[in-house]
Parts: C-alpha cells; sequence; structure tokens
C-alpha cells in the first residue's frame, strides 16, 4: 500500500501503525534517497514501541539498539557498506537477537539480511511532501 | 607514559601520552597507510579490519616513541561508544598487554577522549569551559566542570553535523566522505547566494535532517551544467547554514551557563568557517580533531585506572552514556 504525508509528524505517525504490527525478531528494510525521511520514519516506530531517548541517525554509528517498551529495537544504516562480508555480519547480526530491526540503505544488504517482514520506500513527492509504500507487512493499517 | 588504543569506528590508532600530556607517538591506520601493508585489499566496515591492524599499529607508535611496553605505565583503550565488535578488538588487545606485563588498564569513553584532546601539549586547555563536540556520529554541547566529568547542555535529534556535511558533500557530487572537500570548495563560493533555513529546536538542542533536505530540494532545480557552475556557491551556502547554527547554540549555552572559555572538538573542528567563526575558541588540534588514540591516552590521565587484574571481566558497549 502506499500512502502520502506531508509533515515529519504524519510521515512518523505512519511508521507507528506500522510498529503497531511488529513483534521480535521481525525486520523492517527502510529504503529512499538522501533526505526521503527514513531516519524520521524510523523514529516514529520507534516512539510508538517505547522508545522515549533521541532517535538519531545511525549513518557513522552503523547500528543503535533501544530499549522499547518490552522489546529492543535496533535501528541500522547500511549506507557506508559496499556490501555485507561474513565478517561484517558477524558485527551485524547481534542487532537482529531478538529486536524489532529496522534497516536504513539495506541495499548492501540483499542476500545476507534476514527476509523483511515489511519492506518500506520513501520518496520525494512536491516540497515537503512523501509518498511511502510499505509492502510484505500486515498492510491494513 | 601512558599507552592509547582506540577502534571504536573507522580507524584502528595507537599513541603514546607522556604523564602531563605530551605525545610522544600517535599512529592512525589511515595516515599511516598500514592497511596497505598488513590489512586485506578489499575495504571493509569490521571488526575483522581492527584485528588485523591493532598489533601493527601499536607497534608502530612504540617505534615512533622509541619505547617498548617496558616503558609503559598503564592502557588507556576505548570502551564505548561504538560497534561493540570494533570495540571488543581494541579492549581485548588492551586488556592482553596489560595483563601481560601486570598493568593497570584505563576504560575511555570515546565522547570525553575527544574533549581530552584539549588536554594535550602544547597550550593544553584547563576546566571549567563549554565544550562542543561535533562529528560525523554525534554533536554534543558539554559543560566541562573538570578533567574527569561533565553534563550535557544538548546533542543533535536527528544527524549530526559531520554527517550533514558529509552528505552535502555527496548531494553536491563531490563523493562521501566529503565534509572536508565541501569545506575546500566553499573558499570559492558566495555563502550568501542561497538562503539554507535551520530547523531551531527546543532547548540547546541540534536538528541537521531540515538543511540537508533543502539542500537536496536546491540542487534538484538544476540542471547538470547549472549545478556545475552553482557547486561552490551552494557548498558555502549549505556551510554556513550549519557553521551559523552551531555559533548560534554554542553562544547561548555560552550566554546560560557563563563559561567564559570555549573550546571545540570531533571532526566538525577542522572545519575552517567554524573555527573563523569562533575565533575565541580553543580548537582541537588539526591531528587530534578526528579518530585518535593520542586523545584516548590523554583521558586515560584522569580516569581512575582498574587494577590487575580485575580489567579482564570488562566489556565495551555500545551506546552513548547520555
Amino acid at each position: 500500500m502506499e500512502s502520502e504525508t506531508s509533515s515529519p509528524e504524519e510521515t512518523e505517525a505512519l511508521a507507528g501503525r506500522l510498529a503497531a504490527t511488529l513483534r521480535a525478531g521481525d525486520v523492517v528494510t527502510v529504503s529512499g534517497e538522501l533526505g526521503s525521511g527514513k531516519t524520521t520514519f524510523v523514529r516514529g516506530a520507534c516512539r510508538a514501541l517505547g522508545v522515549s531517548g533521541a532517535v538519531t541517525s545511525p549513518t557513522y554509528t552503523i547500528g543503535h539498539r533501544y530499549h522499547g517498551d518490552g522489546v529492543d529495537v535496533a535501528h541500522l544504516d547500511l549506507y557506508r557498506f559496499q556490501g555485507v562480508s561474513a565478517a561484517e555480519w558477524g558485527d551485524l547480526e547481534p542487532y537482529f537477537d531478538e529486536t524489532i530491526a529496522f534497516v536504513e540503505w539495506p541495499e548492501a544488504g540483499e542476500g545476507v539480511l534476514p527476509a523483511p517482514r515489511a519492506v518500506v520506500r520513501l520518496r520525494h513527492a512536491d516540497e515537503g511532501r512523501r509518498l511511502i509504500s510499505i509492502h510484505g507487512a500486515d498492510t491494513r493499517l | 607514559m601512558i599507552l592509547g588504543i582506540e577502534t571504536s569506528c573507522d580507524e584502528t590508532a595507537s599513541a603514546l601520552v607522556s604523564a602531563d600530556g605530551e605525545v610522544l607517538a600517535s599512529v592512525v591506520s589511515s595516515q599511516a597507510d598500514l592497511h596497505a601493508r598488513f590489512g586485506g585489499v578489499v575495504p571493509e566496515i569490521a571488526s575483522r579490519r581492527h584485528l588485523e591492524l591493532v598489533t601493527p599499529v601499536v607497534r608502530e607508535a612504540l617505534a615512533e616513541a622509541g619505547a617498548t611496553l617496558a616503558d609503559v605505565d598503564r592502557i588507556a583503550v576505548t570502551q564505548g561508544p561504538g560497534l561493540v565488535g570494533a570495540l571488543l578488538v581494541g579492549l581485548a588487545a588492551a586488556k592482553g598487554m596489560a595483563w601481560a606485563r601486570r598493568l593497570p588498564l584505563v576504560p575511555v569513553d570515546h565522547l570525553r577522549g575527544h574533549v581530552a584532546s584539549l588536554y594535550l601539549q602544547p597550550d593544553p586547555l584547563e576546566p571549567p569551559f563549554l565544550c562542543l563536540l561535533a562529528s560525523g556520529g554525534h554533536t554534543l554541547l558539554l559543560d566541562i566542570r573538570d578533567h574527569a566529568s561533565h553534563a550535557i547542555l544538548g546533542t543533535t535529534i536527528d544527524d549530526a553535523a559531520g554527517e550533514a556535511f558529509d552528505k552535502g558533500a555527496r548531494l553536491l557530487g563531490l563523493g562521501y566522505p566529503g565534509g572536508a572537500e565541501l569545506d575546500r570548495l566553499a573558499a570559492h563560493g558566495d555563502p550568501t547566494a542561497y538562503e539554507f533555513p535551520v530547523a531551531r529546536v527546543p532547548g540547546l538542542d541540534f536538528s541537521f535532517s531540515g538543511v540537508k533536505t533543502a539542500l537536496l530540494y536546491a540542487t534538484k532545480e538544476l540542471s547538470e551544467d547549472e549545478l556545475a557552475a552553482r557547486r561552490a556557491d551552494l557548498a558555502a551556502s549549505y556551510q554556513r547554514a550549519i557553521v551559523r547554527a552551531l555559533v548560534e547554540r554554542v553562544s547561548e549555552a555560552a550566554a546560560q551557563t557563563g563559561a567564559k572559555r570555549i573550546a571545540i572538538v570531533g571532526g566538525v573542528a577542522a572545519n575552517s568557517a567554524l573555527r573563523a567563526a569562533l575565533p575565541e575558541a580553543k580548537a582541537a588540534a588539526l591531528e587530534y580533531c578526528t579518530d585518535n588514540a593520542a586523545m584516548i591516552a590523554s583521558a586515560g590521565r584522569y580516569v581512575e585506572a582498574v587494577p590487575y587484574p580485575r580489567y579482564l571481566a570488562l566489556d565495551a558497549y555500545a551506546s552513548a552514556e547520555v
């Protein structure tokens, strides 16, 4: 399904509705070009899952792991990866252990990451608006 | 002397620092080209790369200082935050060397390390002061009360300032990471050509996600030829927006805390426009702005050491203790 949002708050709310359908072990890939709202989307999901502190971009740090309400939430970013080698997967794997994991720039991890439960794609519409498609999950949002 | 080891992110680094803060040797893997000599050919972001490099980097530092492990009094190592696998490589190496020589070990927080780059010779800064820590992964305003403690006044709520520079550089076709390249290009542009707004968020926090998107929209309106012609103006205007946001927050924090002295550390502290905009501020030496182990050894002078052999149980931590 595809939705249009016109503010970061709407993007966060949409992510929150997806988050409500997820449980530990689920992986969600979040794709879209620079500035399309990926981190905003993940922040919305984190908030809905009970994460309270700042949810910031993990581009440099590669992974963040947060405590949510009864579940841990992982936020990963493969922007700086060329691919994911076996050794690199060894570093990433703990982030998928008993978490709901959101992966930005998942393209480098194709074939290595666990199969996603939901695939999210964000695109710029006209200024300030985003087209967000969510596939694979329970789409009755 | 103190041996420092840093493996929290991309760099494998080791340094030797004297008890009074003089840097006797500082080796960073990317600069020393050690990776070409000892590492693999495929670039990867994995702890395995640190594993390949950590021993050569320590050896290189000892050689540069004309020292051996017998001259080392304590070993300081980054404990977090960072990728746990990467951190564990440095931590295990430090534990092994410290244990073999019955030395104490000092676990150091990477962010505290950046602040401690200011305590190195020559001309070390003494607390208290207000510190802006801005890098690819972090943007923090810190109230530094003494060598071992601080309070966090503000942080980014989305992207770090260094990330904003690097991603802006990518949008301008300068490659990645291109923060330093953007800085060079901006010198040839008109910083008032474009008005890029930076979101104002409550308190002393920062937000750099919106300015990145504003740059994206500006580049989308231009043809390839126009973009080439306006690239320096875009770079200069974008840089001005980020620097202005940083400087405004620093000034507000200084007014609130009554800080007499201001310091800037981290990779973004190497930005020429930021340094020019804060002429009174003490900036970390250029070679200690980006990740290095001299700053970790420096921090190791002020953190209580864990005596032999109790540190064997120490674990790394992934997230910033904020």
